[in-house]
Order: structure tokens, then sequence, then C-alpha cells
């Protein structure tokens, strides 16, 4: 589990580095997340590398402690969502109408991704099926 | 010898430990309800818990700060937890190559859509220019979000806290919205969930389909990448 934890760490930590030694416009976690699929990628291809935390699936290895901390994804946003304490005058000026920009957002949002998905999906199917 | 009650307090009150306890506890309560209620979208973990925990610290008089001295150990697993969707993006590796260009239909007009009506409402109900800058990257993970509000000179407590309300309105409405519209296909509806609503709409569609919570991992992390380009252009092309 150490290992695993390990090696998610040392994932960011190169990502983080890459990104600030470079100033390229995107999160060192992310690149990070590009790493450690890569890492998964390559076990596939070349034995040697099928040790320790990418050893396979199990509780420690790098799958069984990725689901733990995935499944308890909503935890860690609690700390940033308790931050409203130091905003309760702009809450108490312009809550509602935050409220409700970020409301509509969402549904308009959700509306546009789901539709385009769907509609490029069917297109793309379409196009497969021979005519 | 025993120390009054009061200094007791004094004591906990500034040390990480009781925080930190406070966050897990609340949530673990928070969480076993939302089980109970077989994961009703209104009784959403990270809501409850924060406003519970939010009412603790104003009714003890605690600072934030100190509060997050103890809780900034959770927050600090934002990071390694993106790194992880690494995991399900490689186990369903198939299945999201044979959707890669519906995927990135939905994420360049998603994610432009996220930016521009939240800056074009905001705009619309006369907010003041700096909560305008602030919610722009409301749509993306905390982390990434903070940074992109910072490099706009914007306020990146407050797009924290846009970010995290965000979610919780993305996590409640996603699942009662989505069945209006009659959509079934679990990818397409888990990609919207990732994209307009990060890691807590990813939360809820892990809870839904484990298909959709793959593909809002993915939507959640393309997301990031995109809207660190597109805020700042959008910011320039629509607010004067």
């Amino acid at each position: 589990m150490i290992a695993s934890l390990g090696l998610i760490l040392l994932c960011q930590l190169v990502g983080e580095v890459v990104v600030r030694g470079l100033a390229l416009p995107l999160p060192g976690p992310v690149l990070g997340l590009v790493l450690l699929l890569v890492l998964l990628l390559l076990r596939d291809k070349i034995r040697a590398l099928a040790v320790g935390p990418l050893a396979g699936d199990g509780t420690g290895s790098i799958e069984g402690v990725s689901r733990v901390l995935l499944a308890n994804l909503s935890l860690l946003f609690v700390p940033a969502g308790v931050g409203v304490v130091q905003k309760l005058d702009l809450v108490a000026a312009h809550g509602l109408a935050i409220a409700a920009v970020l409301v509509l957002s969402v549904v308009v949002t959700l509306l546009v991704t789901v539709a385009a998905f769907v509609v490029t999906s069917r297109l793309v199917a379409r196009k497969r099926e021979p005519s | 010898m025993s120390a009054s009650p009061f200094s007791l307090w004094v004591y906990l009150a500034q040390s990480p430990l009781l925080w930190l306890t406070v966050t897990l506890v609340v949530y673990a309560v928070t969480d076993a309800l939302s089980l109970r209620t077989r994961r009703h979208p209104l009784a959403n973990p990270v809501l409850h818990a924060m406003w519970i925990v939010a009412a603790f610290l104003l009714l003890t008089g605690t600072p934030y700060t100190t509060y997050f001295a103890g809780a900034q150990f959770v927050h600090f697993l934002l990071g390694p937890a993106t790194v992880a969707l690494a995991v399900p993006l490689y186990q369903n590796r198939w299945t999201v190559l044979q959707a890669i260009v519906p995927m990135l239909a939905a994420l360049v007009l998603g994610s432009i859509t996220a930016i521009v009506s939240v800056v074009m409402l905001a705009e619309a109900f006369g907010l003041p220019r700096d909560v305008v800058l602030s919610l722009a990257p409301k749509s993306v993970t905390a982390g990434v979000a903070m940074g992109i509000s910072e490099s706009l000179h914007a306020d990146p407590s407050l797009t924290a806290v846009a970010v995290v309300l965000t979610g919780i309105i993305g996590a409640v409405i996603v699942t009662p919205l989505m069945n209006r519209t009659g959509i079934t296909d679990f990818r397409a509806r888990g990609f919207a969930a990732g994209l307009a609503a990060h890691g807590i709409g990813t939360a809820r569609a892990f809870q839904v389909d484990p298909l959709a919570g793959t593909f809002s991992g993915i939507a959640m992390s393309l997301n990031a990448l995109v809207t660190s380009f597109l805020v700042p252009l959008a910011v320039t092309l629509l607010i004067r």
C-alpha cells in the first residue's frame, strides 16, 4: 500500500516539476495522471515493470489504492467548501444572484455536453455502418 | 491537577487533531445518511458536511485558517486523487478509445459553454467584476481553478467556494435532469457530470454507475486542461 501511495505521489511530483520547469499551462496532477497511465500501459508490454505496486490487481496494488482514494473523492472537497465562512459578507450581498448564476450555468453545461456526446456518437455510428 | 475545560478547549481548538477529526467524523455521518437514503441526490454528503462544519466554526468563533491547519491533510489528497484517475482510465481504455470522437466534441462544446454561460449570466445579474472573474473557472477541480483565478488577479478563495458549490449543484441535479431527457447512455451522462461538476460530479457518477464514473473522471481531467487555456481567452473577449 505504501509503495502504491509512493508511486502516486511520485507521479504527481514529477508532473509538478515538469509543469513548473517548462512553464506549461496545465496542472501538475493532470500530467501525473498521464504519467501513471503510461506506466500502466508500459507494464503490459514490459514484464520487468510488473513489480511492487504495478504487480497486478490486489488490495495493496496501485489499482487497490486508487480505488480507495476515488471511492472517497467527495470528502476531499469538504475543507475547500467550508471556506464559505470567510465569504459571509459576499453571501449576504450577492448570495442569491451567485446561486442562480451557478445553477443556470450548470444546467446549461450539463445539457450541452450530454447532447454533444449523444449526437456525435450517433453520427459516428451511422458512418461506420455499411450503407 | 486537571486542566479546566476552557484551557483544554483552547489547546484543542488550536491543534490540527480536532479539526481533522471534525472533518472526518462529520463526513462519515453525512455519508452514512446518504447511503441510508440510497444515495438520494439531496442527501449529498459534501453539501451537508460543508454547512455542518461551517456552522460549528461560526458557533465556536474559530477562524478558517485554524480549521484549515487540520483539514489541509484532507485537502492535500485532491492532487493524488487526480493522479489516481489514471487507473479507471486504464481499466476502461478500450471503451474510452471507441468513444474518442464524441468525447472530444462534448469536451470542446461543454467547456466553452461552462465558461461563457457563467460569465454572461454573472454580468447579466450585475455582479461585481472581481466576482465574475472568480466564478469563471468554476467547473474545474479546486486546485486548478484556484490557479486560474490567481492568474486573472481574481479571488482564489472565492473561486474555491464557487467550485465546491458548482460541484454540489451538479451532483444534486444531474440524475433528475438526465432522467428527464431520457438519455440512457451512461458514457454521455457521466461525461457531462464530470465536465460540469468536476470531482463532486465524478463522485456522484461513480455512485450511479461505474462506467459513468470513469467517463466523468476523464471529462474532469480533460476539462482541467482545456479550461486553463479557455478562461483567459474568454475573459478578454467577454468582459470589457
